[in-house]
């Protein structure tokens, strides 16, 4: 024959872009119903460059080594005991975060990833958004398998996926997927793989399994290591597609940029859970939530945007409230947590004194002038057995359904809170940035299933808190206590054989920072 | 810290997760794919109605007229999750690749004759687009789907598909030398050619299925039903006799997956029809529906192969589907 022989890159594209054809006997629009509903201008799908070019056999051949090392890992992770190795048993409830809050987003990113998979017309960014999908199944049941073992031993695991549908503040990762999945595919798009993945997935992935690592729990940084050239072809499809949208026409801009403001501000308020577990809930702490934003967003994701100012997209809008809030986000959270720990399902407490030391040194315009005194109040009423608890249901943003509980960028001691009406009713939301979104997809957000108000429509088991906490499937005196009152305490002097005799109740964590 | 595990008392609280333990019974220690499965999906309490469907939530029982009291009741025999599916592809894969590399060293497929290699580029090549609409059809099951013991099988499905697709792209590339030419010839034909457009017009009929699980049974049970029997173990055999055995050392993967496909298959009609009588009649006018124009679309490529007896060799396939779907799934061919 005469013909020339295919290169690698045309060869490639025999194997995916050209299986598809143009549909004569159903029209396009039919087959592909969603393309046009976001006002998104494409011109021409082949200009799509495939961030990575995997063809199946590949693809099954280096993710089926990954299985094979990462189960024969978990394997003889649980035949050793290895839960007994973590640092203390203060840090199951990083874990329990993880698995309650974080693992079911994962399902979630797998049906988006296969609805976008399905809905964008072009194969390139079909086959990406395939692939995506199924590691994202993988993802989650890794987790699921890995956590697993934990589950046998620890309290507040066992229930994720009926928690995740209904406490109150798993709402607030809930909601976050439940917005991008049913906005179109190219918000989803830009929302998970370019804001979440892109931008933002060192401040969720990182903390976890650096934690992980830093805490002796060998079972979750395998999976983190493991997931790690996943997470690396996820993170080029989220660069890929933006340039793809901003490339094939200019009215895309303000839309995508819109997009990105959303985003960035979703997904910085799903990142408050994170910033109080690197600060509080590690045992042996890896970094602040400080540094890691300095590093993650201000740095890389400020040089990122510079990248990306040459199609005309800024940094996101409201930026600069997130450096202004760095010195107060995580301890705000955790009083959040440890004033309403009887709602949650897992354990809080008041950090040690060399913990003190540490947040001051890492929070120095703050900590010890806002936080450290509340601390140590709390740490006096649990040494009189007086815990301190807060009974009372928070009123909620409308937009990302955190309770009001934040202050103002300027003013540590003011709540920040924005009102806006719609149709004659009021809605209240948490800062410029989520008032924001509301007013600008209002008939969307009204619709937030809010846990305060479903408790108060009496959607959710009863009028008092105790039947509210049962429909929740809080195993009540067990979960939802604070860590020195709790039988994962109490397991755990057991099991590593400091006698729990000899421990006094007020002087509970003398094990820990083993 | 180094512990001492010989005094170390660890009994386990438990064995398994909730949703796990209820459908599994107490104290039973739970499989990797029942931990990987059951109600992975979220069931309530869902935000915001999709923009692209504002008549149902997210998740939504009503995407299909199938009605199950526990979309969990669904069990796949081969009892697939992520590690064992990818696992299972990769040995497959690796013997496919041996298969491959002695075929073209050896330039086997050069023993066929001109007007044999001429019916396996003219039949087999254009698979390669049905092989993609397939993967689109699956993924919509995924998308749309209810339930995580139907939505993952989908999703190893459409990314079966997928590598069919691209090993089918291989065959074309090995037998024009690498130049693509029998792929584009194909893909004009499957454009064009008489013989192709009752097939074509079916897959593009199919990608605008609303129901997801008639497409699950159009695609999954009618369509491979008949397509992957004619293919894969009729034509194969006539290329065999024909010199060219060779053929189905590239074609080993296909047929050995879609035996083991239709277990699940089988599984998940059998359920749902057992489920109801209500079931059983949908399922049914479904089957009815559709197989008429499968065995049309089908025909004019089975007369490439077969020329005269193309008819006869539809009506054994038809025989055969008749007999797995009593046996297997309850239901009735019409």
């Amino acid at each position: 024959m005469s013909a020339k022989k295919l290169g690698l890159r045309e060869k490639y594209s025999k194997m995916t872009r050209d299986l598809s054809w143009e549909p004569s006997y159903q029209p396009m629009e039919k087959i592909y119903p969603q393309t046009e509903m976001e006002g998104l201008k494409i011109e021409d799908w082949d200009k799509w460059e495939d961030p990575f070019r995997l063809t199946m056999d590949a693809y099954w051949k280096y993710q089926a080594e990954k299985e094979r090392k990462l189960y024969a890992i978990i394997e003889a992770f649980a035949q050793n005991n290895g839960q007994l190795n973590v640092t203390d048993a203060r840090y199951i409830n990083a874990l329990k975060l993880f698995l309650n809050g974080v693992s079911p987003l994962e399902y979630a990113a797998h049906r988006g990833f296969a609805m976008a998979g399905r809905q964008l017309p072009g194969v390139g960014a079909q086959v990406a958004c395939q692939m995506q999908s199924v590691d994202e199944l993988r993802h989650v049941q890794t987790q699921v398998h890995t956590i697993s073992h934990y589950n046998k031993y620890f309290n507040g695991l066992d229930d994720f996926r009926h928690k995740h549908d209904n406490v109150w503040y798993l709402s607030v990762p809930k909601s976050f997927f439940d917005d991008a999945m049913t906005a179109g595919p190219f918000e989803f798009i830009t929302a998970i793989s370019f804001s979440f993945e892109y931008v933002l997935t060192n401040l969720l992935f990182m903390p976890f399994m650096s934690g992980a690592a830093y805490n002796g729990d060998m079972a979750t940084v395998t999976f983190g290591f493991s997931a790690q050239s996943d997470e690396a072809r996820h993170m080029t499809l989220g660069l890929e597609v933006i340039k793809f949208m901003l490339e094939q026409h200019p009215d895309n801009v303000p839309i995508v940029q819109r997009w990105i403001d959303k985003w960035f501000w979703r997904g910085y308020r799903l990142l408050s859970l994170v910033s109080m577990m690197m600060d509080y809930m590690l045992p042996k702490k890896v970094m602040s939530w400080k540094e890691a934003w300095e590093m993650y967003f201000v740095q890389n994701g400020g040089a990122l945007f510079e990248d990306l100012a040459r199609y005309g997209i800024r940094m996101p809008k409201y930026w600069e409230q997130t450096v202004a809030g760095m010195d107060h986000l995580s301890h705000q959270t955790w009083n959040t947590f440890y004033t309403h720990n009887h709602a949650a399902a897992f354990h809080t407490w008041m950090p040690e004194e060399d913990e003190m030391q540490w947040l001051a040194s890492k929070y120095p315009e703050s900590f010890d002038k806002y936080y450290r005194p509340r601390w140590e109040h709390y740490k006096k009423l649990e040494e009189e057995g007086k815990d301190f608890s807060n009974p009372s249901l928070p009123m909620l943003c409308q937009t990302c359904q955190i309770p009001m509980f934040y202050t103002e960028a300027d003013d540590p001691t003011t709540i920040s809170y924005r009102v806006s009406e719609y149709k004659g009713d009021k809605y209240h939301t948490c800062s410029d940035g989520c008032k924001d979104i509301f007013d600008h997809e209002p008939e969307k957000y009204i619709q937030a299933w809010l846990p305060v108000h479903q408790i108060f429509q009496g959607n959710c088991g009863g009028g008092s808190l105790e039947e509210v906490l049962d429909w929740y499937r809080l195993n009540q005196g067990v979960e939802n206590v604070k860590y020195h009152l709790s039988e994962d305490f109490s397991n755990w002097k057991k099991w590593k054989g400091l006698d729990p005799e000899t421990e006094s109740d007020d002087e509970p964590r003398q094990v820990s920072n083993g | 810290m180094q512990i001492d595990i010989k005094t170390a008392d660890v009994t386990p609280l438990r064995q398994t997760f909730k949703h796990v333990q209820e459908r599994i019974g107490d104290n039973k220690p739970a499989s990797r794919y029942q931990e990987a499965t059951i109600a992975l999906q979220p069931e309530a309490n869902f935000h915001y109605r999709p923009y692209w469907d504002s008549a149902n939530e997210l998740y939504d029982k009503n995407r299909t007229a199938i009605v199950m009291e526990d979309w969990y009741a669904f069990r796949d025999p081969r009892q697939f999750y992520y590690g064992s599916w990818t696992i299972a592809r990769a040995k497959q894969q690796d013997s496919t690749e041996r298969n491959f590399s002695f075929v073209e060293q050896r330039d086997l497929l050069s023993l066929m004759s001109d007007e044999w290699r001429q019916v396996v580029a003219d039949v087999l090549l254009p698979l390669r687009h049905v092989e993609y609409g397939a993967n689109l059809n699956n993924y919509y099951v995924t998308s749309y789907g209810y339930g995580a013991a139907i939505t993952q099988l989908t999703a190893f499905a459409g990314m079966d598909r997928l590598g069919i697709a691209q090993y089918l792209s291989r065959i074309g590339l090995i037998l024009d030398g690498n130049t693509g030419e029998l792929l584009n010839q194909a893909k004009e034909d499957w454009l064009q050619a008489e013989r192709w457009q009752s097939l074509r017009r079916l897959m593009e009929d199919l990608l605008v299925v609303e129901d997801w699980f008639e497409l699950l049974v159009a695609q999954t049970l009618v369509l491979d039903g008949l397509l992957y029997p004619l293919v894969y173990e009729r034509m194969d055999k006539a290329v065999s006799e024909n010199g060219g055995s060779s053929l189905a050392m590239l074609t080993e993967f296909m047929s050995e997956w879609f035996g083991e496909s239709k277990r699940w298959v089988d599984a998940t009609l059998k359920t749902a029809a057992q489920e109801s009588e209500a079931n059983r009649e949908q399922l049914q006018s479904w089957i009815n529906h559709w197989l008429p124009k499968v065995e049309a679309a089908l025909l004019p490529v089975a007369e490439r192969v077969f020329e005269s007896e193309a008819e006869d060799v539809l009506e054994e396939l038809k025989t055969e589907l008749s007999v797995r779907l009593k046996k297997k799934c309850t239901l009735e061919l019409s």
